[in-house]
């Protein structure tokens, strides 16, 4: 690994102004270092936020579950408030990589990084998160630009994510058998007015499967979507899943979400 | 020419002066200290600086678990953890679990049921079941093998390893 200057600030302001454009914000580092030690990424600064007091913890309101960006997973995996406002966020943040990762890794590293397979994309996208930056709030569908794209400026770091609490909601994986990643993942939220269909895994960025989502809107059961064909043009196609077999992998982890709702 | 020549020696001299830093840790109960390149991974710090050579290094990409130590009680892939970054915590190794020479109930287990074969994955797999074992007393044979997702063994084929940490279950 290229040789660095590692830095720890105790407040944003600090955080924000050591940023460069040769510098990393680090927090659990679970793909940060893994990425700096293969050589596909180098910083002339890291800029280690975990000490950041304010940016860890969770906070449920009324109809928002807000999670601190250096949140862990472990932490979002076991936390009573979650578990009973969205279960299926507990149920997603349990199943991120390997324990050790989750004892690490945390929920604003994951989404700021937006890796094609990452789970967390997919419960923003679904619960109509809103992201809290040190500049600005920006809605989960703006923020997912494309592959390890998002909408985030030079030094603008993300404080919180606030999720929407649904009436139900599901995630279902198909996770890769090494780094458990998603090969594809499927979120179902089920809001008062609509349904979400948040897919991961499958292209190059997550996104909302529109014809799920509307079908699934005007009927909220297996049936409305038994039979509907995901198309695989613009999947993913790799060693571990042509973009044919994700595209059924689709279909089949949408209707398995529906069904655990 | 001159002054961008100038200005990158600056800079990389600007750069290397911050490189090195302090970390002091307490390793298996004994307080270490020592100046460090800030890019220092743990498992290079406890393998190179504190010659604790039993926390292995196998993939390098987080995926395989044989650098698994304890951080503040909580099992961690060393390789993918900085050292400057764990500053201040409480660190526990494989060489750190025998007591007065006596193996710890996991390692005593995995010695019992023949939990490892060439034995290149098992500190790693000894520091994992370890930590489910505290975070969860009885294990399923189902939870036992989620929790060690995290831990690639390519000799034993996991069977006797799900033996030994549900017999380590009983003993801690």
């Amino acid at each position: 690994m290229k040789s660095f200057n590692y830095h720890a600030p105790k407040d944003v302001k600090d955080a924000s102004k050591l940023a460069s454009s040769s510098s990393a914000f680090l927090a659990g580092g679970m793909t940060t270092i893994p990425s700096m030690k293969l050589g596909l990424a180098s910083y002339k600064d890291v800029i280690d936020i975990k000490n950041i007091k304010k940016l860890s913890g969770i906070k449920v309101s009324g109809k928002t579950v807000t999670i601190g960006a250096t949140t862990k997973h472990v932490e979002v995996a076991t936390s009573k408030d979650v578990k009973k406002a969205i279960p299926a966020l507990a149920k997603l943040a349990g199943n991120i990589g390997d324990a050790q990762v989750r004892n690490r890794g945390t929920i604003g590293g994951s989404i700021s990084n937006n890796d094609p397979s990452a789970c967390y994309p997919s419960a923003c996208m679904a619960l109509n998160a809103v992201i809290h930056t040190n500049k600005r709030k920006i809605d989960a569908e703006k923020f997912f630009t494309g592959m390890f794209e998002t909408a985030l400026k030079s030094g603008e770091l993300v404080e919180a994510v606030e999720f929407q609490i649904p009436e139900k909601a599901d995630y279902q994986k198909h996770p890769n058998p090494a780094s458990r990643y998603a090969i594809i993942g499927v979120f179902v939220a089920k809001h008062k007015k609509d349904v979400n269909v948040a897919v991961t895994g499958a292209k190059s960025c997550v996104y909302i499967d529109k014809d799920l989502s509307k079908k699934l809107s005007s009927s909220f059961s297996v049936s409305a979507i038994e039979g509907s064909e995901v198309k695989s043009s613009g999947m993913n196609s790799d060693m571990h899943a042509s973009a044919e077999y994700r595209a059924n992998l689709v279909s089949l982890y949408a209707k398995k979400a529906v069904e655990a709702c | 020419m001159l002054l961008k020549i100038t200005c990158d020696v600056l800079r990389i001299y600007s750069g290397r002066r911050h490189l090195m830093t302090k970390v002091t840790l307490e390793v298996n109960g004994k307080k270490v200290s020592k100046e460090v390149p800030d890019h220092t991974l743990l498992s290079v710090f406890l393998r190179d600086n504190l010659n604790l050579t039993g926390t292995h290094v196998g993939c390098d990409t987080s995926q395989c678990g044989a650098c698994v130590v304890h951080v503040n009680g909580k099992s961690i892939k060393s390789c993918s953890t900085l050292a400057a970054d764990v500053e201040g915590s409480k660190v526990t190794t494989i060489e750190g679990l025998a007591k007065d020479g006596k193996l710890h109930p996991m390692q005593a287990a995995f010695k019992k049921t023949h939990g490892l074969q060439c034995g290149y994955c098992t500190p790693g797999m000894v520091m994992s079941a370890v930590d489910l074992l505290q975070t969860k007393k009885n294990p399923s044979d189902q939870e036992i093998r989620e929790w060690l997702e995290g831990n690639i063994c390519r000799c034993t084929g996991y069977q006797n390893i799900v033996a030994a940490v549900k017999e380590a279950a009983t003993k801690m």
